[in-house]
């Protein structure tokens, strides 16, 4: 926001957009975004300074210099996570794009332990989006930055010609603290680990699906779009001993576990029955011919963690809001190694596999 | 072929000329095209294809078969419903 | 979901399964006709629960499987008009043609959309006067009425920017197919409930009589599949080779008769070329003459697109029963569901697909 409104680089805008004095004066007033608001000159700094500073209000942000400068209160880790957003439609029920860009991020740093603290923002807007829609999103990103409890302290926008992006389009990158005795990766599941999941499978994947219009389906679904930080916290605050963490977004748990699988050498196996799936979502699942288990979540962590600290951490998880269903739902086996099996309701044993290409709804 | 689920007709009317329907699926809801069902009612169930509802689901038949199936260890009457079946058609 | 938790009781299909353990007394071979049962009997891993004398082989019943090559062929090349909208269940996207599919053509800037129902392709037709739409109008038995109340519907509201690419296939004929080669094996058929659910089971009378084999109309449920063998494998045992119905609550003996007159009037019997299998006598529809009009293949010249199958691929021995999956010495090496050389591969449903979701690990 800061140093690309005042002083656009040479290869930013290509496009014939006026710098300066110009006759006649732009209108500065306008109710759709407008490729001047991309132009790196006043209009830019006014959408800037309406929009955005206003919403994200922070001392670096306020700095309004080429870069935000933070300060680190202590010495270790940082981690350092970026995510770019493309969701249609970009309002759903129980989300909107603003707050999935930041959502995910904040979610990405906690999956490895970290405390997120700052997120930068990069928008690219489509000529003709409403500024009204703007609006929203900006307002959208503060509230999900202060439920988190983190900083939007620097960000950039572009305006692509209509029809050269969808509406809008958010790029977040987010940064943050590793505290001293976390140790969470991929690489870290061992035989004998409990596999806890969070809360119930593909809410946010049928809601953005229903919302969509295309297949006229009507739900009461809302996604499960929220940032995950302070579950993260609370569960360091039972054990230590978390291996693992994912959020298990597109692709879905199936996944997110065969990558976990793959990196860390070992078997997951699941229990079928376990797995909570909220009957809306199993019958949208249903009609379109679409697997739970690969929907995606916006607000669902899975995380393995040692057999002996498994039950505190899941008491810790019940006790707060997004994690009030958090179950286990399988074990960590040495073999076979690399693969994910999955215990069926009716009692045998299936492979299950990472998602392969697009999910398209199946008719026979 | 031919993924087909079960859902309950909640309301009916005419669209394009078109005898249709407003199906729950287990608190999804969708249209569906009932021409192919033109007994069923408010409250009925039918089994919906690509958005056509392509049979009535007999709720009869459905209660018979899962009582033959809970007989299962005592006798031995699978198939005894066909008779039936072929009877009622 | 009513009608459908009733039937994936863990305990009720532990008792079936008991019972067919009870019964079986030798081998024996059935086919599942369909490919959704297939899916269902794999998802669920009930063919791991059978005696090991039961062998199930997974027959051609995918109409997104058996369309043939030349079809998509003609597909792409209809999707690619500029003046065209394709529509397409979301099956058939990733079927390959000779060169790409049609998410690739829709890539390059063909409009391909994915519909769920075929009236959803007539209110394209309604909100695009100005475009061509074209739906490709795959299925079996159970899909035709559909395709052809769209048919009667563009026909009636005077829609004359709609056509259909018919691909249409019946299943009997493909039985008879099967059980007419020297080389089968297949000693009792599960019926395809959904199919039966529109066409009801008269016509496999003459088939059950000629051939000696039992058929059993069966559901998609875990309980329906088991009940679907148990009852097979009864009379396979007793020495009876009738036509069952295990699928009351949905199937009746005549089946839907006012679908049967709607696929009547819009459609004729014609021979029909399965992918993998070659050409099968009367073995499935087109448009009838009043309805020529509405036919894609005459409506854009493309009726002298000729296309060869790749020789690697073994699905027509797979599709027969003859061969497995994990026969082929492509099956999860050159052919996997992101590179597909076969049609079997491409559809969620095709037996080399749903091999690869659940089964990969059975390859050694």
């Amino acid at each position: 926001m800061k140093q690309k409104a005042n002083k656009p680089k040479r290869d930013e805008q290509k496009s014939m957009i006026v710098q300066g004095p110009v006759c006649p004066r732009p209108i500065e007033q306008r109710e759709v975004i407008v490729m001047g608001h991309g132009s790196g000159g006043k209009m830019t700094r006014d959408l800037i300074a309406r929009y955005f500073l206003p919403a994200f209000e922070n001392p670096p942000l306020m700095q309004e210099d080429d870069s935000a400068v933070v300060q680190l209160s202590e010495a270790g880790r940082l981690a350092i996570s970026t995510d770019g957003h493309i969701v249609d439609p970009i309002f759903f029920p129980g989300g909107d794009i603003g707050r999935l860009a930041v959502c995910g991020t904040v979610n990405d740093l906690a999956m490895v332990g970290a405390q997120p603290q700052w997120l930068t923002a990069s928008f690219i807007l489509e000529e003709g989006l409403p500024i009204s829609t703007v609006e929203r999103v900006a307002q959208s990103m503060r509230a999900a930055a202060e439920e988190a409890g983190v900083m939007i302290v620097a960000g950039d926008t572009k305006v692509a010609e209509r029809g050269k992006a969808d509406k809008i389009f958010i790029s977040t990158t987010g940064i943050g603290h590793i505290p001293k005795g976390r140790d969470v990766s991929g690489t870290n599941a061992r035989p004998g680990d409990v596999v806890i999941l969070s809360g119930s499978l593909g809410d946010h994947g049928v809601a953005v699906l229903a919302e969509r219009g295309g297949l006229a389906l009507e739900t009461t679904i809302k996604s499960d779009l929220a940032p995950l930080n302070k579950l993260v916290e609370a569960m360091f605050a039972a054990g230590s001993a978390i291996h693992v963490m994912r959020d298990p977004t597109r692709g879905g748990l199936a996944t997110s576990l065969n990558e976990i699988s793959q990196q860390s050498g070992v078997a997951i196996a699941l229990d079928e029955s376990s797995i909570p799936v909220r009957p809306a979502v199993k019958a949208a699942c249903e009609l379109l011919g679409f697997d739970p288990l690969y929907m995606a979540n916006e607000g669902k962590l899975v995380a393995i963690v040692s057999p002996e600290e498994a039950d505190k951490i899941l008491a810790a998880m019940r006790a707060t809001e997004v994690g009030a269903k958090a179950c286990s739902i399988g074990e960590v086996m040495e073999a076979p190694a690399g693969r994910v099996l999955l215990r069926t309701a009716i009692g045998a044993t299936r492979a299950i596999y990472m998602l392969a290409g697009e999910m398209l709804p199946r008719i026979c | 072929m031919c993924l087909a689920i079960p859902g309950r007709i909640n309301e009916i009317y005419q669209r394009d000329g078109l005898r249709m329907g407003k199906m729950d699926f287990g608190g999804v809801k969708r249209e569906a095209c009932l021409e192919y069902v033109p007994k069923a009612k408010v409250g009925d169930y039918a089994i919906i294809h690509v958005g056509f509802a392509i049979s009535q689901v007999s709720e009869e038949d459905a209660r018979e078969t899962l009582a033959l199936m809970q007989e299962i260890n005592f006798t031995d009457v699978i198939g005894r419903s066909d008779l039936k079946d072929a009877a009622r058609t | 979901m009513k009608y459908i938790d009733e039937y994936r009781d863990a305990e009720l299909v532990q008792r079936v399964l008991a019972e067919i353990h009870r019964t079986v007394s030798r081998p024996w071979v059935l086919m599942e006709i369909c490919g959704g049962q297939t899916h269902e009997i794999v998802e669920h891993g009930l063919d791991q629960l059978l005696p090991p004398e039961i062998e199930l082989v997974h027959g051609p019943g995918c109409p997104v499987c058996v369309t043939p090559l030349e079809l998509i062929d003609k597909a792409l090349a209809i999707a690619s008009l500029p003046e065209v909208i394709f529509a397409s269940y979301g099956d058939m996207l990733r079927v390959p043609g000779s060169g790409r599919d049609l998410q690739a053509t829709r890539a390059m800037g063909g409009d391909v959309r994915v519909v769920y129902s075929p009236l959803d392709a007539i209110q394209l037709a309604q909100k695009n006067p100005d475009r061509e739409i074209v739906f490709f109008a795959i299925g079996f038995e159970t899909t035709a009425p559909p395709n052809a109340m769209s048919v009667m519907q563009a026909k009636s509201l005077g829609l004359s920017n709609y056509s259909v690419l018919v691909s249409q296939f019946k299943v009997p004929p493909a039985m008879e197919a099967i059980l007419a080669s020297p080389y089968n094996r297949v000693q009792g058929f599960l019926g395809a409930g959904h199919v039966n659910a529109v066409m009801g089971y008269w016509e496999y009378a003459p088939i059950a009589k000629k051939h000696g084999v039992p058929i059993v109309v069966t559901g998609f449920e875990p309980l329906d599949l088991a009940r679907g063998i148990l009852m097979t494998v009864k009379q396979l045992e007793a020495g009876r080779k009738e036509v069952e119905n295990a699928y009351p609550r949905i199937v009746t003996y005549k089946g839907n008769q006012e679908a049967q007159a709607m696929i009547k009037r819009v459609y004729e019997t014609c021979d029909r070329k399965w992918r993998g299998i070659g050409m099968i006598p009367k073995s499935g529809w087109r448009l009838r003459d009043e309805y020529a009009s509405f036919d894609a293949e005459r409506r854009f010249a493309v009726e002298e697109i000729r296309a060869e199958e790749s020789p690697l691929c073994i699905a027509g021995e797979i599709l027969q029963g003859l061969k497995k999956p994990t026969d082929c010495s492509a099956f999860g090496v050159e052919c996997t569901p992101q590179t597909p050389l076969g049609a079997l591969m491409v559809s969620s449903e095709g037996t080399c697909s749903t091999y690869y979701q659940y089964r990969r690990s059975l390859k050694k």
